[in-house]
């Protein structure tokens, strides 16, 4: 692609209203007679409710309605559908709406409590009263993957919901030929995601036609359409979702949430708009987390450092329910084997239900597990080895001539994986030229001279993006002359309205300012799938570059007609056709649009279809493979077991850059969404699986006084499965962010230091793993 | 709950008003005064993306009563630029993607904008600590230091 806007790193459109304070979020939205819930939320983990006691609630100040489940029961019934189906799954493991009778875990929404404001309704919904027999939890994943344990659900035999097997080659085989073969175990903590702002619903209900409205701050919001409308069994098209400004989501907010339903339940049955605003409390403890897995692998390796095999089982925290079916442990098992060749690949995933809130994808989506797996391997094998680690990888990686790459692991449609493009030695060359590993040993001398333990970690990866099935996009062109982009893709920050009016000012010859930019409202364009998976550039983008190639066609034609010129003699520039070199012979894009709209009893030229206007849609058949090297440099004061991330490289490639300025910005907030999961998220639980972290003071995210500038050098690889070229760029940051920092550690810890299959890691571990080396050593 | 009356100056104008004790100036500001600049991220004092200026400190509306701006002067982002005008700090944070989606941003101007006025030429490590009370989790920081770097090297000039 080029031209003036597609590559150039243009400030965003959407910044003048969000800097002002004119951004529009669901909090925002007042409605005339709206009132405003609260939920009574489990403060226990797992147990039976005897009963409900309303009556105190309900003569509180303020309070107009409060409902159980069972108040729904005339207008829908039973548990909520499922997001994806897997095969696996005989019977979905969702929510209802709220809590039937069981309630599995801390903060599972109970009843709704609707009052003229918040305030009434959170202090009424304190004073209902719930009679509960309490049952046993259980917390801990690896105690709930036991015969023996509790049950998460008092009806299921054990807490195992699924067991995946996934792989290629004869493992047994390269194993047994192998120099080397090495077992690890593997700690990956669980974490929260903590997009700034909470999730929020405003539902509506149209008094004369019924029908419900619907303004969420989800990252999915066409399904939550669907899943509502066939819950309620109306037809879609009396279910309008839209998402307004949304304050981030980064996985959580893709799914499609019991509250969702609760709210547009209750006012549908109160017939008044109703408004939802979680605070961060409910946060906690009510939205989906991430990352929690325990792993077994085992690596057969070369003298050479060549890895060869993987085998393994996991244990993977499903939390409560499944709302989103298996697709957490089937992106695990799909990230494998990461950027590296291996003859054969044995994983087993066992997915176990806890008597926690359910995790699902997040920012990665166990991407970021894998990496760390890998990666950590890949160090390990060259300490066994005595090798660079470097080296480890440069012999075990997937060469950029074996491109395109087929795995041996298969989609969920069961199409073979297929690396498209890249280099990754050539990553990791250049990223290890930009960190100056070569001349890491002065630095580190220099800092031990302060005192302090200096290490250079690295980490490679791979991330599968552009998921299919597709995204769509309508372009209008008004009698004006504006350009109107309407899509389904939904945005959270990530500038989808500057990046899609780049590629439409482009093809179509205006300026940035001439494009709107409507994005995720079922009323403006009738289908969307999610803002997930790094996908919305490659689905989204590319359908903005097929209607707008459609929409300049028809302009084309209209003119060629009207200026009695080839169509090859014509170009769009500045707002207009033209004959190429020819500026003064044109005709204006608003002069086309308005002759297209008709006027009384004259035909349109070549018997056109009116409107220049087009929709198309972008299937994504085969997905799009981006890949990064990170390197970072950590300092530990050995004294407190303060880790500091003092530098932080990385070398990455998505294919075609839309926007740098933009792409920059999704990287580093995902680097430091890494480092956080390296050193700092920590969500703990109690054996009865009672949170102990719900306040930011106890849950530590990262802030910018621990943060380090990070450096951002781009590849830029083509992808050949799409028209624009692009591959995703959304968790690319992430997914080895953690890998990195967690090498970078280790390495300055030294090599009597202990190998870390764990993160997150705190001071107090770092100084007792310094003690026990000195200890060892002395 | 009875009302209390106060008065104070908000964004440059007088203003009086009948508050409920219990109500925070976060709320106050949002949805008694319909000022939807100012947002709500955690409401224990610790996202600040709530934060506002309180006679020239910046304060977590979350955690200060509303009844306590009685004779205050209050500034919100509302008090900055407007989208054709936008204030130096607010376009250093465009031309540096300062913010993402946007829900910290109100928060990380005001903090900053009360922080320049004191620290008119700060080091990078000074405007890190400056916002190490803010969380954002889109950006990684970077875009938002720069900002504050570039807007108080152009306030020098």
């Amino acid at each position: 692609m080029s031209g003036r806007f597609f590559g150039a790193a243009v400030t965003r459109v959407e910044d003048a209203r969000l800097l002002t304070g004119k951004g529009h979020y669901v909090d925002d939205i007042e409605l005339a007679g709206m009132l405003h819930a609260a939920f009574v939320r489990a403060s226990f983990a797992h147990g039976r409710i005897r009963s409900i006691d309303k009556s105190d609630a309900l003569a509180m100040p303020g309070v107009v309605a409060i409902y159980t489940m069972d108040d729904f029961a005339d207008i829908a019934q039973g548990p909520m559908p499922p997001m994806a189906q897997h095969p696996l799954l005989k019977t979905p493991i969702t929510y209802h709406p709220l809590s039937d009778t069981e309630v599995r875990h801390v903060g599972e929404a109970i009843a709704i409590v609707l009052a003229d404001s918040r305030a009434n309704a959170e202090d009424a919904a304190a004073a209902v009263m719930l009679d509960v027999e309490y049952l046993p939890a259980v917390s801990d994943v690896v105690l709930a993957h036991e015969a023996n344990s509790p049950t998460t659900h008092s009806q299921h035999a054990s807490n195992i919901a699924a067991t995946m097997t996934a792989g290629f080659g004869d493992c047994d085989k390269v194993f047994a030929k192998a120099d080397h073969v090495l077992t690890e175990q593997f700690d990956i903590h669980r974490g929260g995601c903590h997009a700034m702002e909470c999730r929020g619903v405003v539902a509506n209900i149209d008094l004369l036609t019924d029908a419900l409205t619907i303004s969420t701050s989800s990252q999915s919001p066409y399904m939550v359409r669907r899943h509502l409308a066939a819950y309620l069994e109306r037809d879609e098209n009396d279910v309008r979702v839209m998402t307004p400004d949304v304050g981030g989501g980064f996985g959580p907010k893709a799914n499609v949430y019991a509250e969702e339903f609760a709210v547009a339940l209750s006012a549908i049955k109160i017939r008044r708009p109703v408004k939802w605003i979680e605070d961060r409390q409910e946060h906690f403890v009510a939205t989906t987390q991430q990352r929690g897995q325990v792993w077994s692998l085992d690596v057969a390796f070369d003298n050479d450092g060549r890895m060869r095999a993987i085998r393994g089982h996991c244990i993977h925290d499903n939390g409560a329910y499944a709302p989103y079916g298996l697709i957490l442990p089937a992106t695990a098992i799909a990230s494998f084997p990461g950027p590296y060749a291996l003859e054969a690949l044995d994983l087993t995933i066992d997915v176990v239900l806890t008597n926690l809130v359910p995790t699902s994808p997040v920012r990665g989506a166990c991407r970021p597990n894998v990496a760390f797996l890998l990666e950590r391997l890949a160090d390990r094998i060259a300490r066994h080895l005595s090798m660079d680690r470097q080296e480890v990888r440069r012999r075990s990686f997937v060469k950029a001539e074996q491109m395109p790459y087929i795995t041996g692991l298969k989609t969920r449609d069961g199409s073979p994986i297929s690396y498209d493009s890249g280099d990754y030695t050539g990553a990791l060359n250049l990223v290890l030229d930009k960190i100056a590993a070569k001349d890491f040993e002065a630095r580190r001398n220099e800092a031990k001279r302060r005192g302090k333990l200096r290490g250079l970690g690295i980490a490679s990866c791979v991330e599968d993006t552009g998921l299919g099935p597709f995204e769509g996009a309508s372009i209008r062109v008004t009698p004006a002359g504006k350009v109107i982009v309407a899509t389904g893709a939904s945005s959270q920050g990530q500038g989808h309205r500057t990046a899609f009016a780049q590629i439409a000012a482009d093809a179509l010859g205006v300026e940035l300012e001439d494009v709107t930019v409507e994005t995720a409202d079922s009323a403006k364009f009738p289908l969307g799938i999610s803002t997930i998976a790094s996908r919305i550039a490659v689905t989204a983008g590319s359908s903005v570059q097929l209607a707008a190639d459609k929409v300049r066609a028809k302009a084309i034609t209209f003119a060629s007609h009207q200026l009695e010129v080839g169509a090859h003699d014509l170009e769009l520039e500045g707002g207009a056709v033209q004959v190429k070199g020819v500026p003064e012979m044109k005709i204006k894009l608003s002069e086309i649009a308005r002759a297209l709209a008709g006027t009384t009893g004259v035909p349109l030229p070549g018997n056109m279809e009116p409107d220049l206007a087009a929709t198309a849609y972008f299937n994504s058949n085969a997905l799009t493979f981006a890949y990064g090297a990170n390197a970072c440099e950590v300092e530990i004061d050995p004294e407190t077991g303060d880790v500091r991330v003092v530098r932080y490289v990385v070398v990455h490639d998505c294919g075609k850059l839309i926007n740098p300025l933009i792409v920059d910005g999704q990287i580093r907030g995902g680097v430091v969404h890494g480092i956080g999961n390296a050193l700092f998220e920590r969500m703990i639980y109690d054996e009865q699986g009672q949170p102990l972290t719900t306040t930011y003071g106890d849950y530590l995210l990262p802030m910018a006084s621990e943060m380090p500038p990070i450096e951002i050098h781009h590849m830029e690889t083509p992808s050949p499965r799409n028209p624009i070229g692009v591959k995703g760029a959304g968790e690319g940051g992430t997914i080895p962010a953690a890998a990195c920092v967690i090498s970078a550690v280790e390495d300055a810890l030294g090599p009597n230091g202990p190998f870390i299959p764990v993160h997150p890691i705190s001071p107090h571990q770092i100084v007792t793993w310094l003690k026990g080396k000195t200890a060892a050593s002395g | 709950m009875t009302e209390r009356s106060v008065a104070f100056t908000l964004n440059g104008e007088q203003r009086e008003a009948k508050i409920d004790p219990r109500m925070h100036l976060g709320d106050f500001l949002r949805h008694s005064l319909g000022l939807t600049g100012t947002h709500i991220g955690c409401e224990h004092g610790v996202c600040g993306a709530c934060t506002v200026i309180v006679d020239g400190a910046p304060v977590r509306s979350c955690l200060m009563l509303a009844v306590q701006v009685d004779g205050c002067r209050v500034e919100t982002v509302e008090s900055l630029g407007k989208p054709g005008e936008l204030s130096p700090l607010q376009q250093a944070f465009a031309a540096n993607h300062g913010l993402q989606c946007g829900f910290c941003t109100p928060g990380m101007l005001m903090t900053l904008e009360a922080f320049l006025r004191t620290t008119p030429a700060p080091t990078e490590q000074d405007v890190r600590a400056a916002i190490s009370g803010n969380i954002c989790r889109c950006t990684g920081y970077q875009g938002i230091v720069q900002s504050a770097l570039d807007t108080a090297k152009a306030n020098q000039k």
